[in-house]
């Protein structure tokens, strides 16, 4: 007797349904990769940005740039690092200056 | 309750039966659909679980940073602010921080080069030492395994001893950075005694700080200050915006597949609606020609979620998203090599369902209830 093609089907879906789920129990259960040894270290050496672009300071630190960092190197001049369209500048750039009471 | 579902079942394996007839079409289109949400699982998954990282990483970043501005640039802040702002009440220690750039002519890498604060008692340095990254320790070869030579930008080689290294665990915040004693900095970059790069805040309570921000503003004229809060902010939406730039240039490709898909659910082909004219003309009811076209838009949907969703897991946790890996490296020659902590959303699981699923599903319905509504015989001709 043959297979009917809807158990295998079921069976199919079943497997993959069970394969997502798994991955829910393995994203709940799995070690933290290092993650504890990192924010030690952030909170040790007093970090303040993730280690992604290293090429320009704007991009190595945004969190610490000011707006006008990406166009300092002489008047006029635009960003040239590609980094540059993959990182926003910094949102409290964009805010009231410090001193200023809301 | 049996035999509802013996009756579906009957009309799946017709169903399937019936797609086997164009396998290679329903291939190709499940290939596809696969590929999209594998596509859009990878840029979701990644996103989410890097700006989880950052969170919990960032969440022991200083409170706050005092940087001076000189002419809307960042510029060294002189100490005589220090005790300044340890005075500011609600303010539990002030400590100027020293930290820069410096570009290694060796391998055209940049390094972040830092003083260890005074309270971190496990990464302090006599003069002559230093701790680097785990980005330096793969770019750069040692002498003699311990010696990290350096050339100031006034000509002159610093020979400096490796104490430690930084455990490649830490990569995603310290692939660059090279630790170096105060006197050594302070030599190797001509600096001042009396300057600092920017000053670290320590604060008591976190409510004050907007309190506290406005205060400093008064007192040290034409400084800026960074909280915990805006880097925190900062890396959520440049996450943001790179997730989104992602799928801005996927936004050709997904379109392409919503028309492939449209034309293959929505256009009924000549062979469709004779099959579903006989069917209707030995007996089958509109409602059994629906079923079965659910089940079709269903079963390729589904499969295709279920199992790009699983790859995408597997792409973005296990082998650190290689695919994207590109779009981030840019020309950074020290690129940490970093492990994600595996996050999922239910949230977001159920709404990629829902733009994907949902309307595959409903385009193949709608066609299918058109020609199953009319009269068999009209269809057949």
């Amino acid at each position: 007797m043959s297979i009917r093609p809807s158990s295998l089907m079921i069976s199919a879906m079943l497997l993959l349904g069970a394969a997502v789920v798994a991955l829910f129990v393995h994203a709940y259960s799995s070690t933290d990769n290092g993650l504890a040894a990192r924010a030690r270290l952030v909170g040790q050496l007093g970090l303040t940005d993730l280690a992604l672009f290293t090429e320009a300071r704007y991009t190595r630190h945004p969190s610490q740039a000011d707006l006008h960092s990406a166009f300092q190197d002489h008047p006029m001049s635009l960003d040239h690092f590609p980094s540059g369209s993959l990182v926003s500048p910094p949102r409290h750039n964009f805010a009231q200056p410090a001193g200023v009471q809301q | 309750m049996n035999t509802s579902f013996a009756r579906q079942r009957y009309l799946m394996d017709f169903t399937l039966h019936s797609m086997l007839r164009r396998k290679g079409r329903n291939l190709v289109l499940f290939t596809v659909y696969c590929l999209v949400i594998f596509i859009l699982a990878s840029v979701m998954f990644f996103g989410q679980a890097i700006r989880q990282e950052a969170k919990t990483v960032l969440a022991d970043a200083p409170e706050a940073t005092v940087q001076n501005l000189v002419m809307g640039r960042h510029a060294l802040i002189n100490a005589k602010w220090v005790p300044v702002l340890q005075n500011v009440r609600g303010v539990r220690h002030a400590e100027g921080r020293l930290w820069g750039y410096y570009y290694d002519t060796v391998n055209g890498a940049n390094y972040t080069v830092m003083v260890p604060p005074s309270g971190d008692a496990e990464h302090q340095l006599q003069p002559g030492e230093v701790i680097i990254g785990p980005g330096i320790v793969a770019n750069r070869s040692l002498i003699r395994d311990k010696y990290l030579f350096l050339r100031a930008n006034y000509g002159e080689i610093f020979r400096l001893k490796v104490k430690d290294r930084l455990s490649s665990d830490s990569a995603l915040v310290s692939a660059d950075l090279l630790l170096m004693s105060e006197p050594d900095f302070r030599k190797f970059f001509q600096l001042p005694d009396d300057v600092f790069t920017d000053i670290g805040l320590t604060i008591r309570n976190a409510r004050e700080i907007p309190t506290i921000i406005g205060k400093i503003g008064v007192r040290v004229p034409g400084s800026r200050v960074v909280t915990r809060s805006d880097i925190l902010r900062t890396y959520q939406s440049i996450f943001s915006w790179r997730e989104g730039l992602l799928l801005a240039l996927l936004g050709a490709s997904i379109v392409a597949f919503v028309i492939f898909a449209f034309d293959k659910a929505a256009g009924l082909s000549g062979e469709e609606r004779r099959e579903i004219g006989i069917l209707k003309a030995i007996g089958w009811e509109t409602s059994d020609v629906l079923a079965m076209k659910f089940w079709e838009g269903a079963l390729v949907s589904a499969g295709a979620f279920l199992l790009g969703l699983v790859l995408a897991y597997g792409h973005v946790f296990f082998f650190q998203a290689g695919l994207l890996e590109q779009v981030l490296k840019g020309w950074a020659v020290i690129y940490p090599d970093f492990h994600l902590k595996p996050h999922i959303e239910v949230l977001q699981v159920v709404t990629l369902a829902f733009f994907t699923v949902v309307p595959y599903t409903a385009a193949t319905i709608i066609p299918i209830w058109r020609a199953a509504v009319t009269d068999p015989d009209a269809v057949m001709r």
